[in-house]
């Protein structure tokens, strides 16, 4: 039998979705708006005439930036350090996290509160810098002289990552491994056969986390790196946005599109690459939050 | 006289003699020979171990290294010193930054106070959004609409600071001869609810709506996010807790009260952990990206304030330093305590 609804759940109801609804646009508004910005003409850009729908189409505000070369030099070195910091961290933090379940792990307690320390508290940016300044050096000194590999090594580990890994793996069956080790598997087979296979869904979530951090990184990348060439898109993004918002830099400008579209056009660029992926990865994402390392 | 284990012996009846208990030998030689123990069960296990040695030098070089050298950073060149009085001059910076009173220190005292206004408001507007994002959420049956909805709130989330700050900036830009303001602050001003002269003048220059700024763009970010938890919790929620409640004749307000609350409280205790434990530790690369000279008043924060002072001149290091220690000395503090009350308040904890 279906129950009539009471008024209170009626009024709940309709306010839910009139308050959802206007969130949900407000959240896509600023997306459509920077599109239709980066391709309308200029007056319409600069008179704000478009509210949602560009006017005066023009593709010019993309067509200079793809011949800008240092945009595609950005953007292969957000993509050499998205790949490569995550292949790094993920395996240090997998084999740490691994470790870490084991019980029978001497020191184990120390070895996590080393973890979760490095959460409660941070030296803070100036020492920071200064470790980061004398990594440089030993790097430079052994070779290394590209800061992109710095930034990969150094920067952008994070505990709370691992100890998601290691209560995955905490949440394996011990029977599966010790039916693996009966069979002969070592250490590093157990792993490979046993545990990364049976929590492929929190190392996804991981690797996601650790990807997004590296894609996103701006702060030290930009105190970091001295050579324009090695910056990731974020600090080319912002670079380009102090000198297009700046107006000494902008007079005389005779373009056929506003200052505005050219930043705009390079935040749609850098938004892209991530809606299309979106989709795929939404559900890790989403799982990711769920899977905390929270004890009760 | 310490009495030691193996004094203790067993009676063997077949026998009819006492012996040692051999149980009792075996522990007493691993507690003799303590160490030893540990380097043959390493060595005996040395796979696991070399394990973990990546991930410790990956924190010790890159986390704690940091932290040693921040005792460096109190160091007083000072030749007539010796070496010791060196490295524990360091209070000076301390006391400098909180009893001077001079423009240094009052920067400071407005980093902090600006620091804990602003995790203030994080608390108090930032947090509940996503709790009552995930009420709404569970009003909508349809699944495919919730998807929609969750979706597109979840959107944001996926840019980066820089382009989040860009958009935001692009948005309340400021007008100027040759362009108009940001769209944004055009809509607010047709609406009346700024003046003309504050949107051509750009919101972030505006020490007034910094804070404002900052929040909302938070909760447009982070707030459809945030909610999955507490959606996740509300859905775990069996049916039946709320047919009971409606046999008992309970309205919307009072299912809310009754069934919802309870059932989430739990999740809501560890997020309100997690937050209240990271209040000091405002995201500085938003703020660095958002604030400019005009907006120091309202805008700046510990953290930025080090940053201003510890890598432009190399003069203040220590003061910058000691300004970030501070305020991380009492953001762990913090996250030490909430997580203590909790515990003994609800049994839930983060650690």
């Amino acid at each position: 039998m279906k129950r009539k609804l009471e008024i209170t759940e009626l009024i709940f109801k309709i306010i839910s979705y009139t308050l959802l609804t206007i969130f949900a646009l407000a959240c896509l508004y600023p997306f459509v708006y920077a599109v239709s910005a980066s391709i309308s003409g200029r007056s319409q850009v600069e008179y704000n005439e478009i509210i949602l729908l560009p006017k005066n189409v023009q593709f010019e505000a993309f067509s200079m930036m793809f011949k800008n070369n240092m945009f595609w030099t950005s953007y292969s070195n957000t993509l050499f350090i998205t790949l490569y910091g995550t292949l790094w961290a993920m395996f240090t933090a997998i084999l740490g996290g691994y470790a870490l379940s084991k019980k029978r792990l001497l020191f184990r307690k120390f070895f996590n509160f080393f973890l979760v320390f490095t959460m409660w508290f941070s030296a803070g940016i100036v020492p920071q810098y200064l470790n980061y300044l004398a990594t440089r050096k030993v790097f430079n000194s052994i070779g290394i002289m590209d800061d992109k590999w710095l930034v990969v090594i150094a920067m952008g580990m994070a505990a709370m990552n691992i100890i998601l890994l290691r209560n995955a793996f905490e949440g394996v069956p011990s029977e599966v491994e010790e039916a693996a080790i009966v069979d002969g598997a070592t250490e590093m087979q157990v792993l490979s056969t046993v545990y990364i296979p049976m929590s492929k869904s929190t190392i996804a979530t991981v690797a996601l986390f650790f990807a997004i951090s590296r894609w996103n990184g701006y702060f030290w990348a930009r105190q970091m790196m001295s050579n324009p060439n090695e910056h990731p898109l974020q600090v080319f993004i912002r670079l380009q946005l102090e000198k297009y918002t700046d107006p000494e830099q902008v007079t005389g400008w005779n373009e056929v599109f506003a200052t505005d579209s050219a930043i705009y056009a390079l935040i749609v660029c850098s938004i892209v690459p991530i809606l299309i992926i979106y989709p795929f990865i939404q559900k890790y994402f989403a799982k990711g939050v769920n899977v905390g390392g929270v004890k009760e | 006289m310490k009495v030691r284990a193996a004094d203790f012996l067993d009676y063997d009846q077949e026998r009819g003699v006492y012996r040692e208990n051999p149980e009792q030998l075996v522990r007493d030689d691993v507690e003799k020979h303590y160490w030893l123990h540990v380097v043959r069960a390493i060595i005996k296990d040395w796979r696991l171990y070399l394990m973990l040695v990546p991930m410790l030098l990956v924190f010790l070089f890159w986390r704690y290294l940091p932290m040693y050298e921040l005792l460096g950073c109190f160091k007083v060149d000072n030749s007539v010193l010796s070496v010791s009085d060196q490295m524990f001059s360091g209070f000076s910076y301390f006391k400098r930054l909180l009893f001077a009173g001079d423009s240094t220190s009052t920067d400071f005292w407005r980093a902090m106070r600006n620091t804990f206004i602003t995790s203030f408001y994080g608390l108090c507007f930032g947090f509940p959004m996503p709790i009552i994002l995930a009420l709404f959420f569970n009003e909508v049956k349809s699944n495919g609409a919730r998807s929609v909805y969750q979706v597109l709130t979840y959107l944001p989330k996926f840019m980066s600071t820089v382009v989040m700050t860009s958009l935001v900036a692009m948005l309340v830009k400021q007008g100027a001869v040759t362009t108009n303001m940001g769209i944004v602050s055009q809509a607010l001003v047709k609406l009346g609810v700024i003046p003309y002269e504050v949107g051509q003048a750009g919101l972030l220059n505006n020490p007034k709506f910094f804070r404002t700024l900052y929040q909302i763009s938070g909760i447009w970010e982070g707030a459809g996010y945030d909610s999955i938890v507490f959606f996740a919790a509300i859905i775990a929620i069996s049916p039946t807790s709320y047919e009971a409640a409606q046999i008992d004749g309970a309205n919307k307000w009072a299912q809310m009260r009754y069934v919802v609350l309870p059932s989430i409280l739990s999740t809501i205790v560890i997020m309100l952990i997690t937050r209240i434990g990271s209040l000091l530790n405002v995201g500085y690369e938003k703020v660095m990206l958002l604030y400019n000279t005009n907006t120091y008043v309202t805008a700046d924060v510990v953290s930025t304030f080090a940053n201003r002072y510890g890598m432009k001149g190399e003069a203040q290091t220590g003061l910058a330093a000691a300004a970030e220690m501070m305020n991380n000395v009492i953001g762990m503090l913090l996250v030490i305590g909430s997580n203590t009350i909790a515990r003994k308040a609800t049994n839930t904890s983060l650690y």
